[in-house]
């Protein structure tokens, strides 16, 4: 629905509404929900007092799953309807997948995104993470008692368009409304109040379960740039658990045959390194189907045999470095993000490595999701006096395809975004009406170095002489990183209409199908329900109208002008109808109408901000 | 204020070549406060769509002002004398001549330090071809000879990354 009011920008429309948003980090071994209560930021627990989601999702039968730690349990029982990681494999497609055989459960061999058979039939990964997300959103609910506005959902900063949108598509699916999409380690920053902090260059090094992440973020004046990112998405906390576990094998002299052996020691092994975190020395105890495992272990040795992964870890921190052209002693401050980071030796050689102490004082769980809930209580307009502006840019280049597999960058990376590009294409043979466009996205020159990201096909071109055409087409970024595209033939003026084929993500049809048979819709008896929100919605739009038509009504001719008094009109009359869906209707005919004055209030908001901002600094 | 304005209107900038970059940063980020489409991210589609195209519109800008190379273009385009690097690359003999004895040095430059002294004399005569403009532009105000200076500068600066690419064999 279009809304009016923007004469108070960054403010709800009212004020005595608060609007409850909630930032959710999607991580790939585990996802947080965090909101802003009473002024501070907080992880939201489940039942049991938990905040921690673990990111699995078991399929049971057609109708029942299990999320989180019930699935997390069944895993080993269970391993081919027992989804884990799913988050590797978001807009990515099985030739993505580094070693599919050594996945437990089975993957559709077809192209576009890679989709996982289970129990209950061929699921992909938005579907997949929906349900993760779905789960989150109900915590939520419950904790409020109420309804989510909207939600910000945070991903790696080097995520591509394709694992960016299906990101999106997944929450979409979910049910939430998503305000914004950003980078995990602005996220972590924001959790620090790193944007009200000194200006400078910050390092944010995060090790979780299964992947290491470094970004080097640059902030000043409350705006973060993302100037490198780097890391190895095969290197985690587990890969320390798995040197434990082969430690404990050698001194026990015994090897782990069975599935429950192997899922037993490295539960042991976890164990271990948890204690280690915190004392100098442990005691691993656990029976093997081979014998028992009775071993003694000090912190030196388990950091001696963990200590080459330590030290990738800080070799891709020295790239990143090298990639942002800045020397390690340029770095104002680190932040430590990732339950592994809890490990003592981590921290030391983080610290050594930066020569200063790295902040730690935040759960380094809980830093991604509560610095999101910040953004998102922001974004909702709960917070007016805020004045947090996130600045990104494309971590990756995009490009179109041209002969000879070339490809020819349109928008470059690490340009700030939202970003608009535009670029002439003309038809090659006499009367051709259509033309074909692959985009892709990343830094080589040959398109099969590239991500493939989607095929265009634009259509209703009109018919002329090979060459005479000039068919611009604009790329446009927007804030959260997405590609939009459209196209028009300037000579005819005739746009072109665009069919989408995107080559790892869903078609709106996919998404609509997804939609119609998932937990969002299945709510039974929502009328009641309905027909009170709609008389709100109504009321308000109203109110909001008027109020817009007092301000700015000289914007609009008699004839727009008369068009909105009788859409308005058509709104008070279908108030007093028992039938939600025709005051919807009325709502959204009013609101259709509204949109172009809606746009050009906003247009004359923003001009007027903008000149008064040039005359204040002249 | 409207979206048409040229960059250096709408970034509230007086019209010429030379510009404080600090002072460019600074305003690029006070427009956008103002623009950005998260500050209406509770204000619906319409003024979504809006906000976006302003927010594009000072990025665009703001890409263009910073670098002094487009910045250059962009005030000849201005007054009238399009760059059209791509239909027109007619360039003076004395400089195909040092652009065809850079070439040379740099296929027989042997090691880093061959190369690093390449790339310091491209960088030196980078500046000295900026002052150039400088001058042309702000000074002599004479756009036409701008032109010339420019394209050069692009050149050089694609032989620049040439050089760079070098480097990064070498490390």
């Amino acid at each position: 629905m279009a809304l009016l009011q923007i004469s108070e920008p960054g403010q709800s429309p009212n004020p005595h509404e608060r609007r409850i948003a909630v930032g959710i980090d999607l991580g790939t071994t585990h996802s947080l929900v965090a909101a802003v209560r009473n002024g501070v930021s907080e992880c939201l627990p489940d039942a049991e007092g938990r905040v921690v989601l673990p990111s699995v999702v078991r399929y049971l039968d057609a109708e029942r799953r299990q999320i989180g730690f019930d699935a997390l349990a069944n895993q080993t029982m269970d391993p081919g309807n027992t989804i884990a990681s799913v988050k590797r494999l978001m807009g990515r497609g099985v030739a993505d997948v580094a070693h599919p055989e050594k996945l437990p459960y089975s993957l559709v061999d077809e192209p576009g995104m890679a989709r996982i058979h289970t129990i209950a039939g061929i699921k992909s990964p938005v579907e997949i993470s929906a349900e993760i997300l779905a789960t989150l959103r109900f915590r939520a609910e419950d904790s409020f008692n109420d309804d989510i506005y909207g939600a910000v959902i945070t991903v790696p900063a080097y995520f591509d368009d394709a694992q960016r949108q299906a990101t999106k598509d997944a929450a979409q699916l979910a049910g939430l409304n998503v305000l914004r999409l950003i980078n995990e380690p602005t996220a972590a920053a924001i959790a620090y109040g790193l944007d009200n902090a000194a200006e400078g260059v910050y390092a944010i090094y995060d090790l979780g379960g299964g992947t290491f992440d470094i970004s080097i973020l640059r902030l000043s004046q409350g705006v973060f740039e993302v100037l490198a990112t780097g890391g190895d998405s095969a290197l985690g906390g587990d890969d320390y658990d798995r040197a434990l576990a082969e430690l404990l094998l050698q001194r026990s002299s015994l090897v782990a045959a069975s599935p429950e052996d192997q899922a037993r020691l490295m539960a042991l092994a976890r164990g271990c390194k948890e204690a280690l975190s915190t004392s100098e020395i442990t005691v691993a105890e656990a029976e093997l189907s081979g014998g028992d495992v009775d071993v003694s272990l000090n912190r030196d040795e388990f950091e001696a045999v963990t200590q080459p992964l330590t030290h990738r870890t800080l070799q891709a921190v020295r790239k990143a470095l090298r990639d942002a052209g800045l020397g390690k002693d340029e770095v104002k401050g680190v932040v430590l993000v990732g339950g592994s980071t809890r490990m003592p030796q981590i921290r030391r050689a983080v610290a050594e490595f930066f020569g200063q102490e790295p902040l730690t004082n935040l759960n380094p769980d809980e830093v991604v999701a509560l610095g999101a809930a910040i953004q998102a209580n922001q974004l909702a307009g709960n917070n007016p006096s805020g004045d947090l502006l996130l600045l990104d840019v494309i971590p990756l280049s995009l490009g179109v395809e041209t002969m000879g597999g070339l490809v020819e960058r349109v928008v470059p990376r690490n340009q700030t975004i939202p970003t608009a590009m535009a670029q002439d294409f003309t038809t090659y043979k006499d009367g051709q009406t259509a033309l074909a466009l692959h985009v892709v996205q990343g830094e080589r020159d040959l398109v099969a170095d590239c991500r493939s990201l989607a095929r265009f096909e634009l259509r209703g071109i009109p018919p002329m002489a090979a060459g005479a055409a000039r068919i611009r087409v604009t790329f446009t970024v927007d804030a959260d990183g997405l590609l939009n595209v459209s196209a028009k033939e300037q000579v005819s003026g005739v746009e072109a209409r665009i069919d989408v084929k995107p080559s790892y993500g869903l078609t709106d049809d996919q998404i609509a199908a997804m939609l119609k048979d998932s937990f969002s819709t299945a709510e039974a008896d929502m009328r009641a329900r309905a027909l009170v929100e709609a008389r709100v919605d109504a009321d308000r739009l109203l109110l909001a109208t008027r109020s817009a038509l007092e301000m700015d009504g000289d914007l609009l001719g008699e004839e727009a002008l008369y068009e909105v008094r009788g859409a308005m009109e058509r709104v008070t009359h279908a108030v007093g109808s028992t039938d939600p869906s025709v005051i919807e209707a009325a709502i959204k005919a009013l609101a259709d109408v509204t949109e172009p004055f809606a746009a050009m209030r906003m247009n004359r908001g923003i001009s007027k901000a903008l000149a008064g901002k040039s005359i204040e600094s002249i | 204020m409207n979206l048409q304005d040229n960059d250096f209107a709408l970034f509230g900038l007086k019209q010429a070549f030379a510009q404080d970059r600090a002072a460019i940063d600074v305003r690029w980020k006070e427009l956008q406060r103002e623009a950005h489409p998260d500050k209406f991210a509770s204000h619906g589609p319409a003024a979504q769509r809006v906000a976006m195209q302003w927010s594009v519109r000072i990025n665009e800008a703001y890409q263009r002002l910073k670098d002094p190379l487009k910045r250059a273009a962009y005030l000849c385009e201005l007054a009238g004398f399009p760059i059209q690097a791509h239909s027109n690359t007619a360039m003076p003999s004395q400089f195909l001549m040092q652009q065809m004895e850079w070439r040379e040095a740099l296929d027989d430059a042997g090691d880093l330090d061959a190369v690093e002294n390449l790339l310091a004399d491209v960088q030196a005569a980078r500046k000295a071809l900026l002052q150039q403009c400088a001058q042309d532009l702000d000074e002599r105000q004479d756009p036409a000879a701008a032109v010339a200076s420019v394209r050069a500068l692009m050149f050089m600066d694609k032989f620049a990354q040439d050089l760079n690419q070098r480097l990064d064999q070498f490390e």
